[in-house]
C-alpha cells in the first residue's frame, strides 16, 4: 500500500488531519534540506511536499519566488532533488513525500526516467503546478506505470465537470488551492472554502488537502476543521529566510510543533 | 489542408494549455467566447471599422527602390505596419481583444510587454474603450524604451515595473500570469504575441492575418503576382505568423522568420529557440521549442532589441519549422543594426529594433538573387522607441 494512502488511513481512524508542510529544495542550502525533512517529521509533519525550484515559478508569490532563486544559486537540480529523498529514505521509510513544481525541469530529464527514478529513491506523489489533467496523459501513463500518485490540484474557479474530470485522474490526495492568487497570498475567505468543500467530496473520494495563504496557527485550526490535510507553504519559507544556517532547523521544527497542537486542538 | 490548431489546441505536438487549475476555466471560457464571436458580423464588421478608421489600415506596401539598388539584386517590398496608429502591428491584436473583453464585461485589462509596443497598444485600446489597464514590463526594458514607458502612462495606464529574473520580456509574462490569477473574475489579459495558453497562439495570429491577407492583395496589384519570398521578425512571432499564414498554401512563396541571434547563436548569448535547435519544453501555458538548461531551467536571453529577447516561440512556428514549410535563420545584433541605419539613410524610414533584424535577413539574401525576384519584409514597427538604444551604442547620450 502507498505510503501516502498509509498515512491518510491512520489520521483518518485516529480523526485527526494531516499537516504537510512545504518548502524548496536547495533552500537555504543543499545540506540543509535533509535535516530540515527529518526535523519537520520529528516535529508532527505527515506528508512533506519538497518543492523542485524552477526559473520561472508563475503560480507562486514572492517568498516562494526567493526560495526558488537562492535554490537554483546553489544550483538545485531536479537529479539532486531526487538525491535528497534517497537520503531522507535511508532514516525515515514512511513519511511520504510529494515533489512540487513545474513541469518542465521533469520534461528535460524525461517522465519516464524521473517517474523511474522517484520509486527507486522512494518518492510517492508528484505535482506539477502548471500541467493540467488535459495535458498530463503522457505524464500520468509514467507515474502509474511506477506507483507514484498524481496530485492534482483544485481551484476556487475550477466547476463542478473538472472536479469529476479530476476525481478519475487522481490518486494519494487532492490539493485545494484555497483562494484566487499566488501562493502567500493574504485573501483567504475560510467561508469560500467551507462552501466549496461539500461540492470537491460530492466526486473526490480521495482526501483533500487544503492550501495558499495558510499564515498562522489560527488559520490552519479553522481549515483543518474542513479538510483531511493542511497544506503550509510560504509561512515555513519565510521562517527559513528569516533564520540563519544555525538555528533554521530549531526555528522550522518550533513552528511545525505550534502549527501540529493547533491542528489537533480543531 | 493546412488547419491548425486541432479543438485541443495543438499544432502538432506544440502548444496546448499548460496552467495552474485556477486560470483553465477562465482560458476555456475565452476560448469559447472567442470562437461564438469570431465569425460573428456585428463583431467582425466592428473590429473592420476600428482597423480602418482607428489604426489606418490598409498599411500600404513600399518598394524600398534606392535599398535594392544599393544591395544589387532581389526588390525589396516593406510592409508599412510602422504606419499603423501606435507604431506597430500589435494594435491589430489590441483591438481584437479589447473588442472581445468588452463583449465579456471586463473593465480591466492588463498586458506584458518587452519593447513596450504591445504595452502601448494596449494602453491605447484601454483608453479608447473606457477599461482600466496594468501594463507588467521587465526593469530592463524600462530603461532600454523608456519613451514607452511615458506613452503609456500618458494613456492612463499603470506600467509595473518587474525586477525578478532576467527583468525582461519573460518575467514581465510571468507578473502578468500572477496578476490574472489573482484577479481573474475582473481581468482580461491581452497577451501580445501569438503564443501561451490556447486560444491565444489561434486567436493573435487571425486577428494579425490582416497583415497577410492585406499583402496578398496588394502585391499582385503593384506587381502583378506574389513575391517570392515572405520575411518577418520573430520574437514570440505574432506579427511573423499574420504576414505567414495567409500565405501558407502558397506554395510557391518562400517563408522565413527572422530571430534574434545576438551576440551570434555560437556565444549561446541570443534569443534564437528555432535556429539554435533548442529543446522542446512548457512555459508561459505551451509547449515550444525553448532555450533552456539540461535541467530545464529557462536560460537567460539577449537581444538588442526588447521585443525579440524571450527564450520561446509561438507554438505554431515550432510546427511550420518542423513540417518544412518555413525556415527560420537568425541576425545578429551588428547585422540588425546596419539594417537600421541602411533603412534610415536609403529610404527616410526609422525601422523598429525588431523590425531590423527582418530588414537585415533580406539584405543578406537579396544580393545573390535575380533583380527580377521580390523579398516582402514585414516593417513590423517604427523605430522612434528605439533611438536612445542605437545612440548609446554610437557613444552619444540624448
Ligand atoms: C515592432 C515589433 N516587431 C516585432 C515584435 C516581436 O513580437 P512578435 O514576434 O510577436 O511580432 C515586437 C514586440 O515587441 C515589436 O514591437
Amino acid at each position: 500500500m502507498s505510503r501516502i494512502k498509509t498515512v491518510f488511513d491512520r489520521l483518518s481512524s485516529q480523526n485527526r488531519r494531516a499537516l504537510i508542510p512545504f518548502f524548496t529544495a536547495g533552500d537555504p542550502s543543499l545540506a540543509l534540506t535533509v535535516p530540515l525533512m527529518h526535523a519537520v517529521t520529528e516535529a508532527g509533519a505527515d506528508v512533506i511536499e519538497l518543492g523542485v525550484p524552477f526559473s520561472d515559478p508563475m503560480a507562486d508569490g514572492p517568498v516562494i519566488q526567493r526560495a526558488s532563486e537562492r535554490a537554483l544559486k546553489n544550483h538545485m537540480t531536479l537529479k539532486g532533488v531526487l538525491e535528497m529523498v534517497a537520503e531522507f529514505r535511508k532514516k525515515n521509510a514512511i513519511t511520504p513525500v510529494v515533489l512540487m513544481g513545474y513541469g518542465n525541469p521533469i520534461e528535460a530529464m524525461g517522465w519516464e526516467a524521473f517517474a523511474k527514478r522517484c520509486e527507486e529513491v522512494g518518492v510517492d506523489g508528484a505535482l506539477t503546478v502548471d500541467f493540467p489533467p488535459e495535458e498530463s496523459h503522457d505524464a500520468f501513463l509514467h507515474l502509474q506505470r511506477h506507483g507514484i500518485d498524481p496530485i492534482f490540484l483544485l481551484a476556487p474557479t475550477t466547476d463542478e465537470a473538472r472536479i469529476e474530470k479530476v476525481a478519475k485522474l487522481a490518486r494519494g490526495y487532492v490539493y485545494y488551492v484555497s483562494l484566487k492568487g499566488v501562493t502567500g497570498s493574504g485573501n483567504l475567505d475560510l467561508s469560500d472554502v467551507e462552501r466549496k468543500i461539500p461540492e470537491l467530496r460530492r466526486h473526490i473520494k480521495l482526501p483533500i488537502g487544503v492550501g495558499f495563504g495558510i499564515r498562522d496557527a489560527k488559520t490552519a485550526q479553522a481549515i483543518a476543521k474542513l479538510c483531511d490535510g493542511v497544506v503550509v507553504g510560504s509561512r515555513i519559507v519565510q521562517e527559513i529566510e528569516a533564520s540563519n544556517e544555525q538555528n533554521v532547523v530549531r526555528n522550522v521544527s518550533a513552528l511545525i510543533s505550534e502549527l501540529r497542537q493547533a491542528i489537533d486542538q480543531s | 489542408m493546412y488547419d491548425y490548431p486541432d479543438s485541443t489546441g495543438h499544432f502538432g505536438p506544440y502548444g496546448g494549455i499548460y496552467m495552474a487549475e485556477t486560470l483553465i476555466p477562465a482560458v476555456e471560457e475565452l476560448r469559447v467566447q472567442y470562437l461564438r464571436y469570431q465569425n460573428d458580423p456585428d463583431f467582425k464588421a466592428e473590429f473592420a471599422y476600428e482597423l480602418k478608421h482607428y489604426v489606418g489600415r490598409p498599411s500600404p506596401i513600399y518598394h524600398a527602390k534606392n535599398w535594392s539598388d544599393k544591395l544589387g539584386g532581389a526588390q525589396i517590398y516593406l510592409k508599412r505596419e510602422d504606419l499603423n496608429h501606435t507604431g506597430a502591428h500589435k494594435i491589430n491584436n489590441a483591438i481584437g481583444q479589447a473588442l472581445l473583453a468588452r463583449r465579456m464585461g471586463k473593465k480591466r485589462v492588463i498586458a506584458e510587454t518587452g519593447a513596450g509596443m504591445h504595452g502601448v497598444a494596449t494602453a491605447t485600446v484601454a483608453a479608447r474603450y473606457g477599461m482600466e489597464c496594468v501594463v507588467y514590463m521587465g526593469a530592463e526594458d524600462v530603461q532600454r524604451q523608456a519613451p514607452n514607458v511615458y506613452r503609456m502612462k500618458l494613456l492612463g495606464a499603470k506600467v509595473v515595473p518587474v525586477e525578478s529574473g532576467s527583468r525582461t520580456l519573460k518575467d514581465a509574462c510571468n507578473e502578468a500570469i500572477r496578476d490574472w490569477v489573482t484577479n481573474v473574475e475582473s481581468t482580461f489579459y491581452i497577451f501580445g504575441t501569438a503564443a501561451g495558453p490556447h486560444p491565444y497562439p489561434m486567436m493573435v495570429r487571425d486577428f494579425q492575418c490582416v497583415i497577410g491577407n492585406e499583402a496578398k492583395v496588394q502585391m499582385p496589384e503593384m506587381i502583378g503576382r506574389q513575391p517570392d519570398a515572405v520575411i518577418a521578425c520573430v520574437g514570440g512571432g505574432s506579427n511573423a505568423i499574420g504576414l505567414f499564414h495567409p500565405y501558407i498554401e502558397e506554395e510557391s512563396v518562400q517563408i522565413i522568420g527572422v530571430e534574434a541571434g545576438g551576440h551570434g547563436i555560437k556565444s549561446g548569448s541570443h534569443a534564437a529557440p528555432l535556429t539554435s535547435n533548442s529543446k522542446v519544453g512548457v512555459l508561459h501555458g505551451n509547449k515550444v521549442y525553448l532555450m533552456q538548461d539540461e535541467d530545464g531551467q529557462i536560460i537567460e536571453t539577449h537581444s538588442i532589441s526588447a521585443g525579440l529577447d524571450y527564450p520561446g516561440v509561438g507554438p505554431e512556428h515550432c510546427w511550420l519549422k518542423d513540417i518544412g514549410r518555413a525556415q527560420y535563420v537568425a541576425i545578429d545584433d551588428e547585422e540588425a543594426m546596419k539594417a537600421f541605419h541602411d533603412l534610415c539613410r536609403f529610404e527616410g524610414i526609422i525601422p523598429a529594433l525588431e523590425s531590423s533584424h527582418a530588414l537585415a535577413h533580406a539584405a543578406k539574401i537579396a544580393p545573390s538573387m535575380g533583380r527580377d525576384k521580390v523579398l516582402l519584409v514585414n516593417l513590423s514597427g517604427r523605430g522612434d522607441k528605439d533611438i536612445n538604444t542605437v545612440a548609446r551604442l554610437s557613444g552619444i547620450s540624448l
